[in-house]
This record gives C-alpha cells, structure tokens and sequence, in this order.
C-alpha cells in the first residue's frame, strides 16, 4: 500500500521523541510534521502523489497519516478520532484530502466537525488563473478570505408558525474583528496591495454595518493597505466583466461561500483551486475542496493538482518558501505545456503519469 | 387600499410600545395578511384620462434623473400618449415622508418607472432602504429580468437567454435585525409558505407563457435545511402542476461557478431574495453590464420598472457618459405592461438597432459615444420608421 512501514516506523518513533521535548511544531534533524489526512475517494491517490513530488523536491516535512471519521464520544456528542486530534494539535498543520459527507448518518459533515474542533475561523482560497488550462478569463488573480464560523451558517432555524420559517444570522464583534485582523495580516506577508471588504450593509443595515466597521478600525491600524468597500452585487457585476482588479476580498460566511466558489470557477473550477483553513492557536488545515469522485477512485485518473497547491500553500505559511516556488513552477510548467495533462484538464494521461512528469521538471530545476 | 392603510396605522401604534422592529414584522407579514383578504376587491383600473396614461417617476439618485430626462425626451419625440407625475425622494432625510409620498403616487396610478435611491451609511442602522421599502409596501413581489446576449455587445460568453425570477419581499431582506448583547447582531431571514408558492406559481406560469423549456431553483437548502427547505418545497409542488416544464433545483454555490463557465444551460431561474441579487448581478455581468439589461417589479396591484441591477452609478454622474440602454428597455417594458405595444416595439426596436448596428455604444461597453450622442441616434432610427414623430 501507500504507507510504507519503514516511514510509519520512523513517523512514529519521532511523535514519541517529540512528546518528550516539546508540545508545539518541533524539528527534529531539520523536519515539520505535517497531519496527513488522506480522506475518501480520489483522497488516498491525490495524497500520494502529494507526498511523492514533495519527496523528489527534498521538503524537510514528515507526514503522519491519520483517518478521520466521527465517533460518538460520551454524552452522545459527535468528536473526530482521539488521535487525530493528538496529532493535530500537536503539528498544528495539516493536509487534507476530500472527505465525503454520508446523508442520514446522523452526524454532521466531518468539514463542519474539524471546523469546530479546531476552531477554524478564516477560509482562504487563493485565484490565480492557470496557464495552459484555458478558460475565457486569463487575468485573474485574487485572494477570498471568508469568515468560517458564523453568519448565515449559523445553524439557528426555527419554525414559528406552520408556513413561517425564521434563519438567523449571527455577526459578532469579535468574529469580525479576528477576520478583518486576519485579512490584512495576510495581505502584508503575502505582498498583496489591497484589501476589499464585501457587504450588504444598504440592506443588513446593523449586522453587516458591524462587519464592515471592524474592517475599518483594521484598515486603520494597517494604512500601507489599500482598504475598499463595495456591495456583494457589485462585486458580482465586476467580478465577471473584469477580476483583474480584484486583489483580496474579505467578507462573511454566506457571501464568502458563493464568491469563493464564482472565483474558483473563473479559473476552471474546484479541481484546481487550493483553500487553506486557519484557526486559532496557529492551527492551519489546507485541503482540496472538490469532492470525492467515487467513479474514478483507484482508477489512476484523478488530478493532484488542487491537493498539491494546496500542498505548496502550506509550504508557504511555514515559510519554506523556495520549495514552494519550486514544486508551483513544475506544477504550472507541466500544465502550460499541454502534453502530459489528466482527463479533466483536456488530456489523456494517468494521475501518476502526471505526478511522474512534475518530479522530473522538478529534478529539472534543482 | 382600506387593507393597507389599515396595517400602516396599525404599524404606527404598534410601534411606539415595542419598536420598529416588531413593526417591521407587522409590514412583511401584514401585507402578505391582507392581500389574501383583498383577493376578492376590485382592482383599480389604470390611470387612464382622454387616452393618456399617467406614470409616477422617481429619479433617484446618481445617474437616474438624467437617464430618466432622456426616456421622457424620447417619449415625447415619439409621442408616447404617457404622462409622468415626478415625486422626488431625498435620500439624505431620515424621515420617510417622502418614500411615503413616492409609495401613495404609486397607488394611485398604478405604475412606476424609478431610478435607484441611495442608502447612506452614515445614518444610523434604523433608516431602512428607501427602496426595499417601496418594494415590500406594494408588496412587489416579483421581480423579472431577462439576459439576452446582444450581437452588438463583445462578450466572454456567447448565446445566453436567461429569465430570472427573484422573490422581491422577503428572504434575508426583511430588515428584522437586533444587537441583543452588545458586540452580537442578529439578523432574521424569513421564508414563508405563501411567498414562496406566490413566487413559484409566478415563475411556471412565466415560463408557459415565454414558451420555456425549464425551471431551475437556486437555494442553499443543504446548510439552511428549514427555510431554503421550504422554499424548495413549494417550488416542487407547484412543479407537479405544470408537467409540460422540467424543473431541477441547484445550489447557489454550483449556481454561480457555471455560470461563469457554461450560462447557455440555464432557462428559467427562480430564487429566494439574497441569491437573486447575486445570480442577476452575475448574468448581467455576463451579457455585457449594467447598462443594458432592463428589470421589473411586479405586484399583484402594481408594477415598478427600473434597471436590473439597480445601481446608483455615483462615479459616472452628471458625465454624460451613463449607458441609457437599460433604462429605456425598462421604459419600452412599461409600455408592454400599460399595453402601448406598438410605442414599445418602435422605441425598444430604435434601441437595439443603435447598439446592434450602428455600432454606437458608450464607455461601459468599450466605445466613445456619450449618452446624448446615443440617444439622439436612437431618435433618428425612429424618425425613419416614418411615424408621426413631434420636432427634435
């Protein structure tokens, strides 16, 4: 199988080693641990392939396999397995493939599981358009960051009278204030120019007029940031005739939701954008947001390439900077050449044909 | 009429013990209440005096006054048996004298034909939008627009034709908020059973008349289970009364990502309030902005026309450079609705010619022509159709 016994041995020898000396990320001979979560599906495959392209670019990085699934814990409450959350917290990184969500299982989908256990409050899904992998928009290159915890998602539904339905949404101080905080921190470590708060506050005027002030007194305290504001609409309208002026957008979970997935299929959809999570305590997730594909699994067909910048995302926010710009320059090389491409990019080749051809434009740029 | 002003004056007493929210709830239920009790008043006939239909205007702000002085100098050039009575709302105000007034005009003659009114974040959250509030007293509960790919406009995405038909009332723009505990707003989005049949009966029947094929409802009912539930609900029952047409439903977020890659596979939309301000912001993006596609408000009692995107447009007013297209269209459809159809076709014909064929288009579009220069264009291809046309 995938999990080579020799590497679950080292992975688990280092765990015990670490527990002795420190709690937080610790490098042992120069490595991170990483949290692998393969998922289902595609999941295992893409994964793989993963950790192989990070192999051949020499990643300090250690990757501990751990499966996620809910179990009732005592008291009836739905938690996600002991040891992933052990090693999670341990990490405080990981890579996360599709994970699929049962209907009528009677527990909440796994994603809203880890998003509350590890409080993850900001969902960043970096645009950029793709070379090679055409669609009728070339110029895009934005940042959505969407507030995870509250808004619209809130999950507080009431029934008040037969034929009368009553959905609230929650906007807190804090909430906002940590995403509008999170927004322009981001946009600092990344060289980005501008900031874009996106609300509907002609309409919601008290709760998106809370949001939106919190962004302001952000603005304030980061004035090298361009700061703007415009309507969700507007957004939309130019979004679609123009995206090039678009930089980072920053806004609540419903609006986040729909927006995240327009930009993504401005580029060509959800199996080639990557998403980070992050959470407090300086946990951070990034996973690949398409879904499971159960009709390809272990055929060999699947594309890697949203769990691989996903993958080169996280490399990123731990600073390895260089293997990141490596592993992204094979990785757009490869689709910009058009030969070895995955079905679902336009081309005939198998996924580990595909993974095959990055680690050699990789070897090619050492 | 006795019915609404009834739920107004009861809005008043009501409001001063508990509120202007409990208020609020008086007005977006109220309104659904007494309609069903008038179903079986009369309706008042249109505006009509000596041949002559009066229709209220209201400019607004931003480009609307000056788009709306070039459809009544087009109206007057073609002769158009309509007469405008112009209320002017100041959206600097706090008190709503004005939207009042606005709203009462209306009533009277039936039809309206408004530019956007601004909604100034610097006054304080209980100043509601002027506009929603206009919607949600004449109970216009549906609103229509049509995205049709132009030939003349240069666009991503080719042969689109989407009629999308947005709940106009309530969803999340009932403006029921609260700060319960400081630091934590709630905000109330309401789905009700009655709107939501209201609106999906409006959409088949649209449909059956526009000969479309199919329906398709946006929600978001894997994470709203209740409301955007309910919603769903009431569009599959209404579905199973019109066999004739396909109906499938569509997450709002799926919605959008193919529509930015494949719009040409999407017919009849049909919405809850929130997703229609997005889906119709997105398509209109797509046939070429917002200077070209018309929308319209229709109640049970009244109609508003306007444009689909309803923007203030601040940053290109007073520049002469604003496309009139979209607020022409808008005219031409108020025409169709005060059954004028032969001044709608002329206008709405001279319109499409000037963008299509002359090749004439303003700065929104990618050309140089100033809004003055189109319209006088426009004026030109109906003076050459040979009707009876009064000096330019």
């Amino acid at each position: 199988m995938w999990r080579s016994t020799f590497s679950l041995q080292a992975s688990r020898g280092v765990a015990a080693l670490k527990n002795e000396l420190l709690q937080s990320r610790s490098f042992i001979r120069g490595m991170k641990t990483v949290t692998l979560i393969p998922g289902d599906g595609i999941g295992p495959e893409i994964s793989e392939a993963v950790m192989k392209i990070f192999q051949v670019a020499e990643v300090p990085v250690e990757w501990e396999e751990r499966n996620v699934t809910a179990i009732q814990g005592p008291g009836g409450k739905w938690m996600i397995p002991s040891d992933a959350k052990e090693s999670m917290d341990k990490t405080k990184l990981g890579l996360k493939g599709p994970l699929k969500t049962p209907i009528a299982a009677g527990h909440p989908s796994m994603n809203l599981l880890l998003r509350k256990t590890f409080d993850l409050y900001a969902n960043v899904r970096p645009c950029v358009s793709l070379e090679g992998y055409d669609t009728p928009y070339t110029d895009v290159n934005l940042v959505t960051i969407r507030e995870n915890t509250e808004g619209e998602y809130s999950g507080i539904e009431h029934v008040i009278v037969d034929g009368v339905v009553q959905s609230i949404k929650l906007i807190t101080e804090q909430a906002s204030q940590r995403i509008a905080e999170y927004a322009f921190e981001y946009a600092k470590n990344n060289q980005r120019t501008s900031v874009t708060a996106v609300h509907k506050a002609n309409i919601m005027r008290m709760s998106d007029g809370l949001f939106l002030r919190k962004c302001r007194e952000a603005a304030e305290k980061h004035k090298d940031i361009k700061f703007t504001e415009m309507y969700l609409d507007t957004v939309c309208l130019n979004m679609v005739q123009d995206p090039s002026q678009f930089d980072v957008l920053v806004m609540p979970n419903l609006y986040g939701d729909i927006l995240s997935d327009l930009c993504a299929g401005l580029i060509g959809g959800l199996g080639v954008t990557p998403s980070g999570n992050i959470g407090a305590q300086g946990v951070a997730i990034f996973e690949s947001v398409h879904g499971t594909a159960p009709d390809i699994a272990g055929k060999d067909l699947a594309n890697p390439t949203a769990l691989l910048l996903s993958a080169i995302m996280m490399l990123r926010h731990m600073g390895l900077h260089k293997h990141a710009q490596k592993i992204e320059t094979a990785c757009f090389n490869t689709i910009q050449d058009k030969t070895v491409l995955t079905k679902d990019l336009g081309g005939k080749a198998k996924c580990s044909e595909f993974t095959k051809e990055i680690c050699q434009r990789v070897r090619d740029l050492e | 009429m006795a019915a609404h002003s009834a739920v107004f004056s009861a809005s008043r007493i009501i409001n001063p013990l508990w509120g202007r929210h409990l208020g609020n709830a008086v007005k977006v239920f109220g309104t659904t209440l007494t309609s069903h009790r008038n179903k079986t008043l009369h309706v008042p006939p249109p505006a009509k005096y000596g041949g002559r239909h009066t229709v209220t205007l209201i400019p607004g702000d931003g480009i609307g006054p000056e788009l709306l002085s070039h459809v009544r100098e087009v109206f007057r050039f073609s002769c158009v048996p309509v007469d405008f009575e112009v209320v002017h709302v100041d959206s600097a105000l706090e008190a709503e004298d004005d939207i009042e007034n606005a709203i009462t005009a209306i009533r009277r003659n039936g039809v309206a034909l408004k530019g956007n009114i601004e909604t100034k974040h610097t006054m304080p959250p209980s100043v509601k939008s002027r506009n929603n509030l206009l919607r949600t007293s004449l109970d216009l509960y549906a609103n229509v627009m049509h995205c049709q790919s132009l030939p003349g406009v240069q666009t991503r995405h080719k042969n689109i034709d989407i009629l999308i038909i947005r709940e106009n009332t309530e969803g999340e723009y009932s403006s029921l908020e609260h700060e319960s505990v400081s630091g934590v707003v709630e905000c109330l989005k309401i789905i009700t059973r009655s709107n939501s049949l209201r609106i999906a009966e409006y959409a088949f029947q649209l449909a059956r008349e526009k000969g479309r094929r199919k329906v398709t409802a946006v929600h978001k009912a894997n994470i709203m289970k209740l409301g955007d539930g309910l919603f769903l609900q009431c569009c599959r029952e209404v579905a199973s009364g019109y066999p004739d047409i396909t109906f499938d439903s569509m997450i709002v977020d799926n919605t959008t990502m193919q529509l930015v890659s494949k719009p040409q596979q999407f017919d009849v939309m049909v919405m809850p309030n929130l997703y229609g301000n997005v889906v119709s912001n997105v398509c209109a993006g797509l046939v070429g902005g917002p200077g070209l596609v018309p929308g319209a408000n229709y109640g049970r009692d009244y109609a508003v026309f306007e444009t689909a995107t309803r923007n203030t447009g601040k940053s290109v007013a007073g520049k002469n450079i604003a496309n009139p297209t979209a607020m022409l269209l808008a005219s031409c459809m108020m025409l169709d609705h005060l059954k004028l159809y032969s001044y709608a076709n002329l206008i709405r014909n001279a319109v499409l010619t000037t963008m299509n064929e002359t090749g004439l288009h303003t700065a929104d579009l990618g050309g140089r022509g100033t809004t003055s220069e189109v319209v006088q264009s426009i004026m030109r291809v109906i003076q050459s159709k040979g009707q009876f046309t009064a000096d330019i």
